[in-house]
């Protein structure tokens, strides 16, 4: 079923490693944690309900809609660069992973760094960047203009949209081939070196084999974002699913061929994320056999060290470099005219109170979930968990057009409300992830001293689970907070008339060419992504130096 | 056990003050599964009992349900008199772990990693109280920590994290303390000194204890009773010198320590073995096998011996004794573990000789 990204989910071992822990068998869960449950799951159900009722309750005409050859063609677009990106991707990330983990490359921790920093720029905001540097009226043109040359080659359609997601997505590759690599027993190595085999039939024979699942998960990761994305095809004009049920939603107002396109998105999607669940499966390749493993020699890259440098320097100044530099730049260029700032405040106050309420919202929800899946260990808790994990295979859009939909019937049309529940559902997976993790790092024991010790279970929650757990809940509140605070497709459609949010100046402006009003919220986006992530990167460095 | 017997039982209680435990009919399953069946353990005030058996034998979860971390399918558990679980009759009664009175020590101690060690100690104890801060720090000399009260606990070493845990379960005055593998933790050189504080710390307190483990040495040396556990049930209780000298069936024999068992022909107080003529603990009469430790052969020095029956044929040396493995001439093979001395090599023609008495027990198969 659905699966979330690899994340570092590291048994808790405060004190040491547990000894043989003693299988704990709990009564059923009482009505106060899966009550509330239960109705997390029902709301992270209704998008999908919602499709499928649309879908059984059309007629002739819905199905004859879908079928046609205009069907065809946005499928194959979207699959084509799926598929490009995440050949992309592999071909640029490998070789970064293994350059920044295995060698000794000069400075290789910072570029392991920046080279995972592309992973916070939004991606509407990445393209915004793109089309701000080689679109018409860009920087790139601007520079051009005195020669005399008035077109450039157009940004729009496949190869922009593939640059773009490229350029955005590769992270996700580099990370898992990244935590595989340092995974990997350099005994083997080793070993395969003292059977005989010179330095690259290692590489190929045992080293590379070891990576595969690591590949393939990176790479289905990236193929699944490409697939959901909605900004960077939609700002660059490309006919892939999520901007063609936009256009069909905004031009026809037609909710029943987008809801079609919708429902073929969730199946693909979801199709794809069990193939992922599969590959990550059987990617036990770890060591066998016990004692520490020991650090790998790093490989002396010799003469090779200035390609190598040059490589990873290409890769960050594309990616994170080039719309720094390129908003930045057109930042200045507002600030010097004196609009750089109009709006901003106002716009980032209403993207800070949607992601305030979200994160609140999102976190209290996902709590009984997290406690049925952590605490209480049956058939209940593994429904309720997976079924909230479901937003991670409804691509934004998605969610968005069920709850235009559904909102349209209802008092709560055009209000904050419906926009706030828009986005619970569609972040919960996070926010119940980091609930449930914090809570399987506090042994069940310590909850069973307190008892022990003559404190009632509410007490034992309140004197021992929640200092113990509460740190991790609040991060993962945080991390819901921001994802809000960047999210597009949702607020695009969801948010009252008026209520602008950096998400939506971003958007209008990045429409309307006017680059230089769009820079200070895509700069703000981006300094408020990167938090999160460069408190990541501190901790994952950490771990390793451990 | 029958109903009666089980009656029986409660009845005594009631008319003896002085058991600190006492558990009757205790039966609990998961998932249709038996994990402890038909229980009874009675333990006294002031006693160590250990409870002992393999790993899986349902030790732990018997200690869960004393503790209230489980609820039992049938029997009853009273604790100093009071009932705290009762699933025989209709009056079903199970009280919640904090209402019973127990303090436990968990395999990996448990502390409570975000507060000090003295609020960790004082964490049982009613808030408000005005001895407070006295009973944490009388609790911390007893366990010779009295310096570290604001250490945190990751600042501590296993065996002293250990002593917390120990001074936490002390310092409510529970009626008894339950110790879950309380040693399995700690390296195999701080277990033997650590064994020997945990009792007496458990000594001064004038404490009850149940110590679970699956190390017969650990529980024979430190606890007054022990109970053999397998597979759920309990099939033996009595001393440390009973189990070892007089187990009841040749199972708790092999497990509580090294044992070998030779088929015998038992008339009455003796029987006769490839070793020769055995005296029986126990009168018996026909087959028999009977057991014999390691170190009840013992070898008559060479210049002494008349007549060798055996050959050494391999040796473990330990330091302060070793085992030989004899080929006897009449063709098995028995162990024997003697003193390091004598320059005993493989090869050398052997006399053996009985110490003690051994164990007659129904022949195998």
């Amino acid at each position: 079923m659905v699966t979330l990204p690899p994340r570092a989910a590291r048994p808790f071992s405060f004190f040491r490693a547990h000894a043989p822990v003693h299988v704990s068998h709990r009564p059923a869960p009482p009505a106060i944690v899966w009550m509330p449950a239960a109705l997390a799951a029902l709301l992270a159900l209704l998008p999908l309900a919602y499709l499928v009722m649309r879908a059984a309750n059309a007629g002739a005409g819905f199905w004859s809609h879908l079928l046609r050859a205009k069907t065809l063609e946005i499928v194959v677009n979207s699959l084509v660069l799926a598929g490009a990106v995440s050949l992309a991707t592999v071909v640029i990330a490998v070789p970064l992973a293994w350059l920044t983990t295995r060698t000794d490359l000069p400075g290789r921790r910072a570029w392991a760094t920046l080279g995972a920093l592309p992973l916070v720029i939004p991606s509407y905001v990445g393209a915004l960047a793109l089309v701000a540097a080689l679109g018409p009226k860009g920087t790139l043109q601007g520079w051009l203009e005195p020669l005399g040359i008035e077109r450039l080659p157009s940004i729009y359609g496949f190869w922009g949209s593939w640059l773009a997601l490229t350029l955005f997505s590769y992270p996700y590759v580099l990370l898992s081939v990244r935590a595989a690599l340092r995974g990997l027993d350099p005994g083997m190595e080793e070993a395969a070196r003292s059977l005989g085999h010179g330095p690259w039939r290692t590489f190929l024979a045992t080293t590379l084999p070891q990576l595969r699942p690591a590949i393939a998960a990176g790479a289905l990761l990236s193929a699944l974002y490409t697939l959901g994305d909605f900004g960077v095809v939609a700002l660059l004009r490309y006919d892939a699913f999520t901007r063609a049920m936009y256009v069909q939603y905004r031009s026809a107002l037609d909710r029943s061929s987008a809801a079609g396109l919708a429902l073929l998105l969730v199946a693909i999607t979801l199709g794809l994320l069990v193939v992922e669940s599969r590959v990550r499966g059987n990617d036990i390749l770890h060591r066998l056999g016990s004692g520490a493993a020991r650090k790998a020699r790093p490989v002396p890259l010799g003469r090779w060290k200035i390609p190598a440098t040059v490589f990873c320097a290409t890769i960050v100044l594309l990616a994170l470099g080039i719309p720094v530099l390129v908003l930045g730049g057109w930042f200045i260029r507002a600030l010097r005219q004196g609009a750089a700032l109009d709006g901003l405040t106002g716009a980032a106050f209403h993207s800070l109170t949607i992601g305030l309420w979200t994160a609140l919202a999102a976190t209290l929800l996902a709590l009984p979930v997290a406690i049925l899946a952590a605490r209480f260990p049956g058939p209940l808790g593994a429904i309720a968990e997976r079924v909230a994990y479901l937003g991670y295979a409804l691509p934004g859009i998605v969610v968005a057009l069920a709850f235009v939909s559904i909102g349209v019937r209802t008092p709560f049309h055009q209000t904050l409300a419906l926009l706030v529940l828009a986005c619970v559902v569609r972040f919960l997976p996070e926010a119940v992830g980091a609930n449930r993790l914090s809570l399987l790092q506090v042994s069940p024991r310590m909850e069973e001293a307190a008892r022990g010790l003559g404190e009632t279970a509410a007490g034992a929650a309140r004197r021992v689970l929640m200092p113990l757990a509460g740190p991790g809940m609040l991060a993962g509140a945080a991390l819901v907070l921001l994802t809000t605070m960047k999210e597009l497709p949702v607020t695009l459609l969801l948010a009252p008339t008026g209520y602008d949010t950096l998400a939506i100046e971003i958007w209008t402006a990045a429409n309307d060419a006017a680059y230089g009003r769009a820079a200070a919220p895509a700069l703000l986006l981006i300094l408020l992504s990167a938090i999160p992530t460069l408190l990541l990167v501190a901790r994952d460095r950490e771990q390793v130096a451990r | 056990m029958t109903l009666t017997a089980f009656s029986a039982g409660a009845e005594r209680s009631r008319d003896n003050p002085a058991l600190a435990l006492e558990i009757a009919g205790l039966g609990k399953c998961f998932a249709a599964m038996p994990v402890v069946h038909d229980l009874a353990i009675q333990v006294r005030t002031g006693e160590l009992m250990a409870l002992l058996g393999p790993s899986g034998c349902g030790k732990t979860t018997t200690l869960r349900l004393i503790a209230g971390f489980e609820e039992p399918d049938t029997g009853t558990i009273r604790i100093g008199g009071r009932t705290v679980a009762d699933a025989a009759g209709q009056s079903r009664k199970v009280e919640p772990p904090e209402r019973r009175r127990v303090g436990m020590v968990f395999q990996d101690y448990a502390l409570f990693p975000h507060l000090s060690v003295a609020r960790n100690v004082a964490f049982g104890l009613p808030r408000g109280e005005r001895d407070r801060d006295a009973r944490v720090a009388a609790a911390l000399a007893a366990v010779g920590l009295s310096g570290m009260a604001q250490r945190m606990p990751d600042q501590l070493s296993g065996g002293q994290q250990q002593r917390v845990a120990l001074a936490r379960a002390l310092a409510p005055n529970p009626d008894l303390i339950l110790l879950d593998e309380p040693f399995s933790n700690l390296d195999a050189e701080l277990r033997v000194s650590v064994r020997e504080e945990v009792r007496e710390i458990l000594r001064a307190a004038g404490a009850t204890a149940v110590l679970v483990t699956h190390d017969q040495e650990e529980a024979l040396s430190l606890a007054d009773r022990v109970a053999v556990m397998f597979d759920g049930e309990i099939v033996q209780t009595g001393s440390p010198e009973e189990l070892y000298h007089r187990p009841a069936t040749r199972e708790v024999g092999a497990f509580v320590g090294d044992a070998q068992f030779l088929p015998a022909e038992a008339s009455g107080r003796r029987a006769s073995c490839e070793l020769g003529d055995v005296p029986l603990a126990v009168p018996a009469t026909g087959a028999v096998d009977i057991m014999l430790r390691p170190e009840q052969i013992r070898l008559i020095p060479a210049t002494e011996a008349s007549e060798p029956n055996a050959t050494v044929q391999s040796r473990l040396f330990f330091g302060h004794d070793q085992v030989l493995t004899l080929a006897l001439d009449s063709g098995g093979t028995v162990r024997a573990r003697v003193g390091a001395y004598g320059g005993i090599r493989p090869g050398d023609r052997v006399q053996t000789a009985i110490r003690g008495a051994a164990l007659a027990f129904p022949r195998a198969g």
